[in-house]
């Protein structure tokens, strides 16, 4: 594996990375979809290698933290406000997205309710188990990455009839938004990287659209810093050959049917909604909910949640427009100066892949 | 949220629990959501599940055609 991240090779893929971006015509503007993507890209300074061969890479909605709208963590408060006996479980970063009524950790909980770090959701089920007299809520974030052990997690609560346990869903998926990017046209685009784990459940059939519909190049990218190159050339080499496409330059991991099992799950637990997306705005059948069969662990049928789609953000964050790809953070006015790692204004600079913190830590100007 | 890991399954059991190796740590996994593993297969792991299966042959390939474009001379 040190091979996707020797300098030789690395140097080697930006040389015929930058007679292709020739061919094309530089700037050649493409869009990483996913925000562990933008992690690799500023981690290891492929940034400004990539921008000196001709290639400007933009972060695009690839966060599930940061666009899932306050209302979901304003509903999550709110119960936990409510209900004196809730332990509420969530993935960490969720726990400091920041809202009007502050964060599920700064928050004035009742008395007695608890919030729980979690790696996994299946920890959530053996809270569940160990707490018979009180209620767990998992707050589940995700992509289709996440989705499936989710959806798995609240099948196995149905199986034993865990009575106690209820799941909020901020579940995305990913096409969609994509589709939503380039019919606004708001940002120019020639090419994208596609998720890694997401299409490693999804396949690459979904993303095909994009080539057929909008003519647009594209490949499945994977996370060493060779697999993000390989992936920028090929995209280059399609634009080159006039043959949009989806590649596939993360075969180790990625088969083109996805995992059919996962996919299978999902569908069993899950169906479509129509979502709201942070800066994205409503997208059709963007968003999964819980089935009816399985509603009994749907907390926002079990503790009658509102999910307000209206709630605002807070003044000034323009995280909305980071994840749209048309404004890249440090040209946002409160980066860096009101809005920090240690305070953040915003979920773009609290998710260890929201485009704003891996700016901070990697690319601050 | 979705990074995810590369590691080794070191024990599988008939419920589909079992451990892997990460960077010389063991840590727990389910493996629920793949069809077929064994022990010393590796395998990408997130939020505690084994979701895709490494394939050794395919990673042979990209690293060639990466030493392939990363030589190719200038024209």
């Amino acid at each position: 594996m040190k091979e996707f991240r020797d300098r030789k090779v690395l140097a080697g893929l930006l040389r015929s990375i930058g007679r292709r971006a020739e061919q094309v015509g530089p700037p050649v503007r493409m869009m990483e979809v996913c925000g562990t993507h933008t992690m690799t890209i500023h981690r290891f300074g492929l940034q400004p290698l990539l921008e000196k061969a001709g290639v400007v890479m933009t972060s695009g909605p690839g966060c599930p933290v940061c666009i899932t709208p306050d209302a979901y963590h304003e509903a999550a408060i709110g119960l936990m406000t409510r209900r004196p006996d809730t332990i509420l479980a969530t993935f960490g970063d969720m726990t400091r997205v920041p809202t009007r009524q502050g964060s599920l950790q700064t928050a004035i909980p009742a008395q007695g309710s608890r919030l729980k770090i979690v790696y996994s959701p299946q920890e959530v089920l053996e809270t569940a188990r160990q707490n018979p007299g009180r209620e767990v809520v998992f707050f589940g974030v995700g992509f289709e990455t996440t989705i499936p052990s989710i959806a798995l997690t609240v099948k196995q609560a149905a199986q034993e009839q865990l009575s106690n346990f209820s799941v909020l869903s901020a579940l995305w998926i990913i096409p969609p938004p994509l589709r939503a990017i380039l019919e606004s046209g708001e940002v120019r685009l020639q090419g994208f990287l596609y998720p890694g784990h997401v299409s490693a459940i999804i396949g690459l059939r979904p993303y095909a659209f994009v080539a057929e519909e909008f003519g647009l190049a594209g490949a499945v990218a994977g996370f060493e810093p060779a697999d993000i190159l390989l992936a920028v050339s090929s995209v280059l080499d399609q634009i080159i050959r006039k043959k949009p496409a989806v590649a596939n330059e993360y075969s180790r991991v990625v088969r083109e049917e996805g995992n059919p099992r996962a996919r299978a799950l999902m569908e069993e637990v899950l169906e479509l909604k129509d979502a709201h997306w942070r800066g994205l705005g409503l997208i059709p059948k963007s968003g999964l909910k819980i089935k009816d069969s399985f509603g009994a662990w749907d907390a926002e049928k079990k503790h009658g949640l509102k999910l307000d789609p209206g709630s605002a953000e807070l003044p000034g964050c323009r995280c909305g427009e980071v994840l749209r790809g048309v404004l890249a953070p440090p040209l946002c006015g409160l980066f860096g100066r009101k809005c920090r790692p240690e305070s953040p204004l915003g979920p773009c600079m609290v998710s260890l892949e929201g485009a704003c913190l891996v700016y901070y830590k990697y690319s601050r100007p | 949220m979705c990074l995810a890991v590369p590691a080794k399954i070191v024990s599988l059991d008939e419920s589909r629990q079992g451990e892997v190796d990460y960077l010389g740590t063991r840590v727990k996994a389910n493996f629920m959501l793949l069809e077929e593993a064994k022990p010393g297969d590796w395998v990408i792991v997130h939020a505690g599940f084994a979701i895709s299966r490494m394939d050794e042959e395919e990673a042979q390939e990209t690293l060639s055609l990466l030493r392939e474009l990363a030589s190719a001379q200038d024209p």
